[in-house]
């Protein structure tokens, strides 16, 4: 057997490399098909998406969009015979299904909510973690360790055990189904991460600069300003996407702490239902509609992935 | 992804516990300059300036440090302390208006001898075991076989990443269909590959097929988190020793188990903190695939929680089954991070 690493004095042989690339290709299409189906799906008609055995080849239709977008109800072929021609595409599809558009879902709510609370605690979770990075960077903080370890061993509890007396407390502060209180939640959860992450960055940036700075007659908050935050942009731009990411798939609070106004779309989009169950080409239209943004982040920013998912602890 | 190595494992890995590098400026050095700045910021009498000249460093340090802190403090240490409060109580969040009596550690007590509570730890543990390992050894495979950077490795790796990116709640939901028994693309191309018919292959009523229905999703989504952090730990390795491996003509066999391995060990140990973490707290994925069902064979220790603790609305009871997971996380973590470092020093 033939194990020669990539590392080798020997660089790994045509063959090996062809073999690795077949495993490697076969695997990252399998684990990608879930996603295609999805994608799939969200353009099937009803009967199209329950048909055995599952339908590869289909005539693509938008109805999942219209299920996702609009509520529907039931009426008689003589009633709707009664109406006006259709308007609109989903106008049209509904009333061959026998039913008419009664209004917009929520979807459309829930998925702004998402991008309000997701952009919203991002923004702050960026923000206090720039200035308390830069702070344990730069200044010698008594306690510096236990402060550090602090705000991290914030991660450990598991959702569902800080969502009871969250529950309480915003029940009492009037925070409950707000999209304050989701936003200061995940700024809480993000912040620590975000002050990890951010102290790695400026870490690395040196504070020559700054005092170069500071000799040229800037104040330390000016020498910060315009010295420090252009050079860590880029380790701001690599946490702001890790805490938007959290933001927008988070799940259990959002679960447990909103119900209406300020739900927020991963909770919602499991509610969509039709008639005789989930309404499953609507389903995918919304899950296609929230992933898109995370699969653009995703393919923009690959090459920050590394240092954030490790916790900054893999150093480029 | 970039190719460029990182630097000595000394600085790496677990940041966990204790690495916290000091700050190396000394307060000498930090006054000499403040007296600089100051002088000269008095000399230039621009509005900031003015604005926070009174300002020390010290002083500033505190302004930045202190809203996170805080934060931190209201949102998560507070309603700790809460929670543990009421865990010796019988408080019920959906009576307000009832005297609330202080039970001591009965409620401690009585989890500790609830057979419906080891039997969610034991699903919780056959959860975690198979996740991690089915993680590592795949997410470990995949790192050494990109290694080879073959043609195109950089793109293909990118979809590889994808599942992880995604929200588990959604996509979870999504498994649900895929795992339906008749018209489910999964239980479809099972009997496709199998012979066994599709209507056989019920993934989430079969009592125990239920258990592994969470545990393959859970696999396909974080396998490539794992073979991150690996990749990243083969890519640490220096060159030169397998130069001189190869020097004293080790065979490509000796040169894995002797350099390849136990050089990644530290990052395969940290993966796997980091995923253990993660699933023992595992919520959203299970609760929306399987919702613990069918019965409780897949109820995961969140999913009991947050029956217990919002749907029973036993607020005490729950808060002191989260108090006990909590402790059990924080202890487990810490015993390993001990044992990571250890083998790091190796």
């Amino acid at each position: 057997m033939s194990l020669t690493t990539a590392h080798s004095v020997v660089a790994p042989s045509a063959n090996s490399k062809r073999i690795a690339g077949a495993i490697i290709i076969a695997y990252a299409l399998i684990s990608i098909v879930p996603l295609l189906w999805i994608f799939a799906t969200s353009f099937k008609t009803p009967p199209d998406s329950i048909a055995y055995p599952p339908k590869i080849l289909f005539q693509p239709s938008l109805e999942g969009y219209c299920n996702l977008f609009t509520t529907r109800t039931r009426q008689t072929p003589e009633y709707i015979n009664s109406l006006g021609p259709a308007t609109t595409f989903c106008d049209e599809t509904t009333r061959k299904r026998n039913m008419v558009i009664a209004g917009p879902s929520n979807f459309l709510p829930r998925f702004v909510n998402s991008l309000i609370i997701a952009f919203g605690s991002t923004f702050c979770a960026v923000f206090l973690g720039t200035l308390s990075a830069y702070g344990f960077s730069r200044f010698k903080v008594p306690l510096a360790d236990d402060l550090l370890f602090f705000i991290l061993s914030t991660r450990f509890m598991p959702p569902i055990a800080v969502a009871i007396p969250i529950y309480l407390m915003y029940r009492e502060l009037g925070l409950s189904d707000t999209a304050l209180g989701m936003i200061l939640l995940y700024t809480a959860v993000n912040v620590s991460l975000a002050v990890w992450l951010l102290k790695g960055f400026i870490d690395e940036i040196p504070r020559e600069y700054e005092e170069a700075a500071m000799i040229d007659g800037y104040t330390r908050l000016q020498a910060f300003w315009r010295t420090v935050l252009p050079q860590a942009t880029t380790g701001i731009a690599a946490t702001a996407i890790f805490c938007l990411i959290f933001a927008w798939n988070e799940y259990a609070f959002a679960a447990l702490l909103t119900s209406g106004t300020a739900q927020t779309a991963p909770p919602f989009i499991p509610t969509i239902i039709g008639e005789g169950g989930q309404d499953w080409p609507a389903v995918a239209a919304g899950t296609t509609i929230f992933l898109v943004p995370i699969l653009v982040f995703t393919i923009l920013l690959r090459k920050q992935l590394l240092r954030g998912i490790t916790f900054g602890a893999v150093r480029k | 992804m970039t190719a460029r190595p990182v630097p000595p494992l000394a600085r790496d890995a677990v940041q966990i516990n204790s690495i916290v590098e000091t700050i190396q400026v000394t307060e000498v050095g930090l006054t000499m300059l403040n007296r600089t700045a100051d002088s000269v910021a008095r000399a230039t009498p621009e509005p900031l300036a003015r604005k926070v000249r009174g300002i020390s460093d010290k002083g500033l340090a505190w302004l930045f440090i202190s809203p996170t802190i805080l934060l931190l403090l209201a949102i998560n240490i507070f309603p700790l302390f809460w929670a543990i409060y009421l865990s010796f109580t019988n408080y019920r969040a959906n009576r307000p208006g009832e005297v609330v009596k202080n039970l001591g550690f009965a409620n401690y007590q009585r989890i500790l001898g609830d057979k419906d509570i080891w039997i969610a730890m034991q699903t919780t543990a056959h959860f975690v075991f198979w996740t991690i390992l089915l993680q590592t050894v795949i997410g470990f495979t995949l790192a050494w076989l990109i290694d080879r950077k073959f043609r195109g490795h950089a793109f293909w790796t990118t979809i590889i990443l994808v599942p992880m990116m995604l929200s588990p709640a959604v996509v979870g939901n999504f498994w649900r269909f895929l795992y339906e028994p008749q018209i489910g693309l999964f239980a479809y191309a099972i009997s496709f590959v199998t012979g066994i018919p599709a209507t056989h292959i019920e993934m989430l009523s079969n009592v125990s097929l239920a258990p592994w229905s969470i545990v393959i999703v859970d696999t396909w989504m974080w396998t490539p988190y794992v073979m991150l952090i690996c990749l990243a730990g083969l890519r640490s390795i220096p060159e030169y020793i397998y130069e001189a491996a190869e020097v004293d003509r080790a065979s490509n066999w000796r040169q894995f188990w002797s350099i390849t391995l136990p050089m990644a060990l530290p990052f395969i140990m940290l993966a796997v903190l980091f995923r253990g973490i993660e699933n023992f707290k595992m919520f959203d994925m299970v609760n929306l695939l399987t919702g613990g069902g069918p019965g409780s064979t897949t109820e995961v220790a969140s999913i009991t929680l947050k029956r217990q603790a919002f749907e029973s609305w036993r607020t005490g009871y729950s808060s002191a089954f989260a108090i006990i997971l909590f402790v059990a996380v924080f202890g487990l973590a810490n015993i390993y991070v001990k044992a990571l470092n250890k083998v790091k020093q190796r």
